[in-house]
């Protein structure tokens, strides 16, 4: 961790805890949601499941702590917005809007099909609580602004949390989108990026340099939180500290595996874009029972 | 002929006027404001315009953002730029969801003259008009543009307008309504049919007439709306006139001519031919010298009139 990071391995401030889940309450969802992402690419046969399983525990906290949003009404003019840029990530939004009841968990096996609500990749035409229509890396964080832009100049207090990869961080739109974002002062904008470091053929470090990637994000106007993106605790302090962050934006960097929570798929990258075979399925099950 | 008139001032004061009708207008830009006229917008509504800078990108993307929180942004560049620049930011941010975006592309075509090949979009409308979902309007004068202009902003969904550098003249009178995807017969005709789109549209109107001093008598339709095509008044041009020439600024790949041709085709097979920049890339020049050294001028169009009748038989 560099001098950018702040938030400590503390206990959640008790006002957090508030008509929301617990810590343990949320480890439990988050289990959950990685038996889905499983099971789901499993059952398509394709996917990409590493990158699904490394962010659990970032859209558990925002879906299960921060964010105010109504599953029965997704398109509620003053929710919170969370945008999903990594769009490969697809399989993780699903299964967290199915855990939050925006539709039901039965559609996740009709991942990839067609004629289903869930394509492949994200297409917010079709999935009731899906932000953007992501897919093509780079452009998420650009659209956030937009999405924060319109909050400002309609004096409404939602707040714009967008997931961004490591990996997605080599298209230089992000950068774009990064100078614009503190430009603008954005303050209702919080970026998270999982940065589980590894991209399709290989270690970030290997195929294109980031670091130091928090001195970036610090150059270009952010306030830079550093956390474990795993650690459910320091995910939700990271979101309350934006809050009081004014008049630039906030990255949170979350550090994470990716594969995280079953043991031969961690730091694997045959399982960036594959998906697990019915005896991978049934092993990976049964670690996350 | 009424004195020339720019159309990206058109453009921008339009924008002051859409404004001030609704709060929910907001402009972008990428350093290009001067250009593209929308620092008319930004000196009346301040708050409401963004200076994206050199981004396109990110430009794009951003409207797309605003758009999806019930904004109705319009937001401009050079065509060369957009869609040149940012082609993947407007498939898959506005085409694809679909979402309530205007892009206004200024200093298209070659009529950008001596800025030479980086700046001359040739190829902009074969790249929007390849996307599905998105409106695609090429206006004609100042009087069609003002107009555009309104009725993308009156009807929801993504709209692409294209704009020339150039001052143009006035092909339109004060009574002319532009109606979304209905093309406009300039003349009347029963010999052949010359189909024009922007900048064109003049130039067909001067070879029609020249033609009518031969005893040939052109149609001559104004197809603003290239996409979703007046697919109606193509098949009546066709089985009326058994002709067609079509005439367009812009490469002759992907354009008005393989619209008409795809319709043509289809419905009511006739000879064609096609002004159009052929398979190249220009240079720099005066705008009339590179309209005559690529064959955009009035004087093509009639000598393609009579190749196309000769076909005809």
């Amino acid at each position: 961790m560099s001098e950018a990071s702040e938030v400590q391995k503390t206990n959640v401030d008790p006002a957090i805890e508030e008509g929301s889940l617990s810590v343990a309450q949320m480890v439990a969802v988050a289990k959950k949601l990685r038996r889905h992402i499983i099971t789901m690419t499993g059952k398509a046969g394709s996917g990409h499941p590493g990158g699904s399983l490394s962010a659990v525990e970032i859209v558990t906290a925002l879906y299960f702590k921060v964010l105010r949003h109504n599953p029965d009404d997704p398109r509620w003019p003053d929710r919170d917005r969370f945008i999903l840029s990594k769009g490969h990530a697809a399989p993780l939004l699903y299964a967290v809007l199915a855990e939050s009841d925006y539709f039901p968990v039965e559609e996740l096996l009709t991942l990839r099909q067609v004629d289903s609500c869930l394509q492949g990749h994200t297409d917010c035409r079709l999935t009731p609580g899906v932000e953007m229509s992501a897919g093509s890396l780079g452009q998420g964080l650009s659209f956030s602004i937009g999405v924060a832009l319109a909050g400002r100049l309609n004096a409404q207090s939602y707040r714009v949390y967008v997931l961004l990869g490591d990996g997605e961080s080599d298209e230089g739109q992000v950068w774009e989108a990064a100078m614009a974002a503190a430009h603008y002062k954005l303050d209702n904008l919080v970026a998270i990026v999982d940065n589980n470091g590894q991209q399709i053929d290989g270690w970030n470090r290997d195929v294109m340099n980031l670091d130091p990637f928090n001195k970036k994000w610090q150059a270009f106007g952010w306030h830079v939180i550093e956390v474990d993106g795993h650690d459910l605790n320091q995910l939700v302090n990271a979101f309350e500290q934006a809050k009081s962050i004014k008049a630039q934006p906030t990255v949170i960097i979350a550090h994470t595996t990716k594969g995280k929570g079953v043991s031969f798929m961690e730091n694997n990258l045959d399982f960036h874009g594959k998906a697990p075979n019915a005896a991978q399925v049934e092993m990976a099950l049964k670690e996350l029972e | 002929m009424s004195a020339e008139i720019s159309l990206r001032d058109t453009y921008g004061q339009t924008l002051v006027e859409l404004g001030k009708e609704n709060p929910d207008i907001v402009v972008l830009d990428a350093d290009l404001s001067w250009s593209t006229m929308t620092h008319y917008f930004r000196a009346k509504f301040p708050g409401r315009f963004f200076d994206c800078g050199i981004a396109e990108q990110n430009m794009i993307s951003i409207a797309a953002g605003l758009a999806a929180s019930g904004k109705i942004p319009f937001a401009s560049t050079f065509a060369v730029f957009l869609p040149g620049r940012c082609f993947d930011q407007v498939r898959m941010s506005i085409a694809y969801p679909g979402f309530n975006v205007k892009l206004v592309a200024t200093h298209g075509g070659l009529s950008v003259g001596e800025d030479g090949v980086s700046h001359q979009a040739i190829e902009d409308l074969s790249l929007t008009c390849s996307l599905p979902g998105l409106t695609v309007i090429v206006p004609a004068d100042a009087i069609e543009t003002a107009q555009a202009v309104r009725s993308a902003a009156a009807n929801y969904g993504p709209f692409y307008i294209r704009l020339g550098r150039p001052k143009v003249p006035t092909v339109h009178d004060e009574s002319y309504r532009f109606e979304l995807g209905k093309a406009v017969m300039m003349r009347q005709g029963g010999d052949v049919t010359i189909i024009a789109i922007g900048l064109l549209v003049a130039a067909a109107l001067e070879a029609a007439d020249n033609l009518k001093k031969e005893g040939i008598d052109c149609r001559v339709l104004n197809v603003p709306t290239l996409k979703p095509v007046d697919e109606a008044a193509i098949i009546s041009a066709a089985a009326d006139t058994g002709a067609i020439v079509t005439a367009e600024e812009h490469l002759e790949h992907g354009g008005l001519g393989s619209t008409v041709a795809r319709v043509a085709a289809r419905h009511c097979p006739v000879p064609m031919e096609f002004i159009a920049i052929k398979d190249t890339y220009a240079q720099s020049g005066k705008p009339a010298e590179l309209f005559e050294r690529y064959g955009l001028t009035a004087k093509d169009i009639k000598q393609a009139v009579h190749t196309v009748l000769k076909k005809k038989g």
